[in-house]
């Protein structure tokens, strides 16, 4: 028998058995995730998995142009490749176009390698080393093997070239390539990811994120189950399981999270990482990326039926979470972090009641009075005692106010001295442009944000159907709100309960009022001004546009962050992580501050009462912090305006409340 | 500690916000609660004498003590107008509990704070009055050390025979966070109480509570030590004294009086 006829029936029977026990592992997988709760299967997404991962994978890691090359060359070339090498080894279909072009993937492939090699030659902390380093390795072992086995076949080498000292080696190379190619895809290796990583696009749980679609509203639970949250991993829905499995240890997650670089104990590659030790059973000692700052790696394990927090994951990790979105948006692989941290956290605050912080008096005042600092519910209006609102339900010459065009919300600001100057703006703005509003008084309740993202689903879902129930007795076209966490709730989670509403974030209206020449700006003011995006307006809403039309309408030319619109990097104000306080290194409205300074901007323009007020937490001399409808009002063109003396803010604003 | 076989009741009232007057969680209720987990954790038992709540926020709240992690809270049913005090007295008799706790005043209803003191009397226990925590149960000697609060953070222990009742002060440990999960799954075991009739409550007359005038605080402070220090003192004792006799006493009332300006 020559080297070569061996190498064949070699490869027949090695390919063969790989492939075998790569089915054996890939049940096994599936088996793990079905120890997850149920959830809709959406069978058609299977069908959408090239289209998914070319286009809106891509699309992700394109943001890395370097490592996006790089993944089409590799993977391109292994997907083919391995299809090829079915065909001509275990089916031995010896055509020679299949030769050739396993010849050309091979070498795709090789090239491909070589670029991960470099990359990984100093890797930057946020990528995971140990059986992660060993992969280019692999790759290039795994494409050179049967570049070197296809020569022969095309007939530009000799048959028997090398003879059996080759013939050797290259049995050598392909047991390595297909153990960490084929076997490692279903068995925990490096290449799981392209395994549960396909499944995953196709049965994502999300499935309105693909196609340029938007889906970032929480999902409701039941309150009547038998368990409110997730306490361990089978908890979880079935395809939330399937997802951390698609994780590939990037750490574009990692890179992006404010509080992991607070240094809070907070790292949401880890928190992944560790779902899958969950899952599967384990100890976290071989995980080898960065660990949770001031938590050693290796001192935790877990397991399906095995509580999670405190044993697995500390409660600190998941309460120093700002729900800021940045780690979904920058992960190539649609991992949702934020409904996995929410969902525990629901766990923590309905069974256990164990909301850090200053959670629970929180949760007890918004129970209590519908507002989170617990005001009384009549004071609300009170801010408003000198601006004549119009108030939906109460009679204006003996007639019962029904109807509005706008029914502006006011949110929790009501109750705040700097955030009334934000609304005390937007209110004059609105009269300049002859806008038809009416609010809702005391009827109004906290809209649930804050709730809802402590865990608290209970009070979230009593807050929402009492505000839809409230508003539905009313008639108007538009809500316009300048609380971003509001038009988020109102937008995309109230929808569950019934509520459907065309909302728009106050940026978004007067932007709408501006182009229609409703409103005219001055626009030869010079400002020193940059913006900053809040997170549940950009990542959440996808709206970047209209705050910046807004501040180019005033001749502003903005100096925009580096980490600005979908990587800006929060304020620190959102998910309740104000309440829980999480200590760290550093705050994370400092750090934005930094940002902010980085770019000699005298002001910083902000658009969310929230990240007003962590902004101008920090300590001066800083920038100055205004919200754009501020900015706005200054740089108004009256004439159009009735009374909009300054002596009427400063009053209002010095006043009692 | 392990208190395995003391047998502590909590008693608890629907509470009422101050500012939204909604139906909670009452605060002293819950620090009751607190302390009674901490004596005998689960073995804690807990009893609601009232009308059966059909108000939703009024079961919410009543609720929310199961929140803290207790099982299952007796309901001991009674019209409106019934005597509480009675109608507990009438089943903690046949409960023979060593340690009875209560808030020191509801914060609805009568809100007179006599209930601990009424119940002492009818079941011929001790009753201390705003205590902050239990030390220790001596279950052998049959003895419980007991912090009481004073004004200004002060505390008292006291040495107090068991079977007492005790009413818990705002000085007490916070309650715990009350979990939604386990306050909806919590059993309320409902019993109907006997039919005690509030005789003397029948007779009372009522009316809307005034707003007293208040004397004004003159604060002669002149720095900010002084201010601050006038107004975090809680007014103490120390310018009383006791008078013996009638004509000192008498003396006593008019010099106070004269000094008021009244006479
Ligand atoms: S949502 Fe923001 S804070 Fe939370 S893990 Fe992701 S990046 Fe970090
Ligand atoms: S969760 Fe996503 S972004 Fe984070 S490491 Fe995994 S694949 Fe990369």
């Amino acid at each position: 028998m020559s080297s070569s006829e061996f190498l064949s029936q070699f490869l027949f029977t090695l390919i063969t058995f790989a492939l075998l026990l790569t089915l054996v592992g890939a049940v096994k997988r599936i088996l793990l995730w079905s120890q997850g709760q149920s959830s809709t299967i959406h069978w058609l997404g299977l069908l959408q998995i090239p289209r998914r991962y070319l286009v809106d994978l891509h699309h992700v890691v394109a943001r890395d142009k370097y490592m996006s090359n790089t993944h089409v060359a590799t993977a391109g070339g292994f997907v083919l490749s391995a299809i090829l090498i079915i065909l001509l080894y275990v089916f031995q279909l010896k055509l020679q176009i299949l030769t050739w072009t396993l010849l050309g993937s091979s070498l795709l492939m090789f090239v491909g390698s070589l670029f991960v090699m470099r990359r990984r030659r100093n890797p930057p902390p946020n990528l995971s080393l140990g059986k992660w380093q060993r992969l280019p390795k692999s790759l290039m072992v795994f494409s050179l093997s049967f570049f070197i086995l296809t020569l022969p076949a095309t007939g530009i080498l000799p048959s028997d070239t090398g003879g059996w000292l080759l013939a050797v080696l290259l049995v050598v190379g392909i047991i390595w390539g297909i153990g960490e190619m084929f076997f490692g895809m279903t068995w925990g290796g490096p290449m799981k990811h392209a395994f549960a990583g396909a499944l995953h696009l196709g049965l994502h749980r999300r499935q309105e994120r693909f196609g340029d679609g938007q889906s970032t509203g929480l999902k409701a639970i039941d309150l009547n189950a038998k368990k409110l949250g997730v306490e361990k991993p089978i908890d979880f829905k079935w395809n939330q399981l399937l997802s951390f499995d698609a994780c590939v240890e990037c750490g574009r997650c990692e890179k992006n999270c404010p509080a992991f670089a607070a240094g809070q104990p907070l790292n949401p590659k880890k928190l992944i990482q560790d779902m899958v030790i969950g899952m599967a059973g384990g100890d976290d000692a071989k995980f080898a990326g960065s660990p949770y700052p001031g938590i050693e790696v290796g001192t935790h394990k877990g397991g399906a039926i095995i509580p999670i927090v405190n044993v697995l994951v500390e409660n600190e990790t998941l309460w120093s979470c700002t729900t800021c979105r940045a780690c979904v948006d920058a992960c190539p692989m649609m991992i949702e972090h934020v409904d996995a941290i929410v969902d525990m956290r629901r766990f923590e605050t309905m069974e256990k009641g164990q909301t850090p912080g200053k959670g629970s008096e929180i949760l007890e005042n918004l129970s209590a009075t519908d507002n989170p600092n617990g005001y009384a519910p009549s004071t609300r209006m009170n801010w408003a005692a000198d601006q004549n609102l119009t108030v939906f339900g109460q009679n204006v010459e003996k007639q019962e106010v029904t109807q509005a065009d706008v029914l502006l919300w006011i949110g929790d600001a009501a109750f705040d001295m700097r955030n009334q100057r934000t609304l005390r703006a937007i209110i004059k703005l609105l009269r300049a442009a002859e806008v038809n509003f009416a609010v809702l008084g005391d009827a109004e309740f906290d809209s649930g944000d804050l709730a809802r993202r402590l865990g608290d689903e209970a009070t979230f879902q009593r807050l929402a159907t009492s505000n839809i129930r409230t508003m539905n007795k009313y008639q108007f076209k538009t809500i316009v709100t300048a609380d971003p966490h509001a038009f988020h709730c109102l937008k995309n989670e109230y929808v569950e309960f019934g509520g459907h509403y065309n909302v728009l974030h106050h940026t978004g209206f007067f932007a709408d009022l501006v182009s229609q020449n409703k409103l005219q700006l001055d626009n030869s003011k010079e400002l020193a001004l940059t913006y900053h995006d809040p997170c549940y307006l950009g990542r959440y809403n996808g709206e970047y546009d209209a705050p910046r039309f807004l501040l180019e309408s005033m001749g502003v030319k903005i100096k925009e962050m580096d980490r600005s619109k979908s990587t800006a990097r929060c304020c620190g104000g959102g998910g309740g992580a104000p309440v829980t306080d999480i200590p760290g290194e550093q705050r994370i409205p400092d750090m934005r501050m930094a940002d902010v300074v980085e770019t000699n901007a005298e002001i910083v323009a902000v658009a969310c009462p929230q990240c007003n007020l962590m902004l101008e937490g920090v300590v001066e001399p800083r920038p100055e912090v205004k919200d754009i409808a501020e900015l706005m009002l200054d740089a108004l063109i009256e004439g159009v305006v009735e009374n909009t003396g300054e002596g009427v803010v400063a009053n209002a604003v010095g006043g009692e409340v | 500690m392990t208190n395995d076989n003391l047998s502590v009741i909590s008693l608890v009232s629907i509470g009422e916000h101050p500012t939204s007057r909604r139906p909670r969680r009452a605060e002293q209720d819950a620090r009751a609660i607190e302390l009674g987990i901490k004596l005998v954790g689960e073995n804690l038992q807990t009893l609601h004498a009232g009308e059966l709540p059909d108000d939703a926020n009024q079961q919410t709240a009543l609720r929310s003590y199961l929140g803290m992690g207790l099982a299952e809270m007796n309901l001991l049913e009674m019209p409106a107008q019934a005597d509480a005090v009675l109608v507990i007295a009438e089943h903690l008799k046949q409960q023979n509990p060593d340690v009875i706790l209560t808030g020191v005043r509801a914060e609805s209803g009568e809100s007179s704070g006599m209930l601990p003191y009424l119940l002492a009397e009818h079941l011929g226990m001790a009753m201390v009055t705003s205590i902050a925590d239990i030390l220790s149960v001596d279950e052998a000697n049959q003895q419980a050390e007991v912090l009481q609060a004073l004004p200004r953070g002060q505390r008292r222990k006291l040495i107090v025979d068991l079977p007492f009742v005790a009413s818990v002060d705002m000085a007490a440990a916070m309650p715990r966070q009350s979990a939604f999960g386990p306050a909806m799954r919590g059993l309320l075991d409902t019993a109907v109480a006997g039919d005690f009739a509030d005789e003397e409550a029948s007779t009372w007359q009522t009316s809307n509570a005034k707003k007293r005038p208040k004397r004004l605080k003159i604060i002669k402070a002149k720095t900010a030590a002084d201010r601050f220090k006038a107004a975090t003192a809680k007014a103490s004792g120390g310018g009383g004294k006791v008078v013996h006799g009638v004509e000192e006493s008498a003396q006593a009332i008019l010099d106070l009086l004269v000094e008021e300006g009244l006479v």
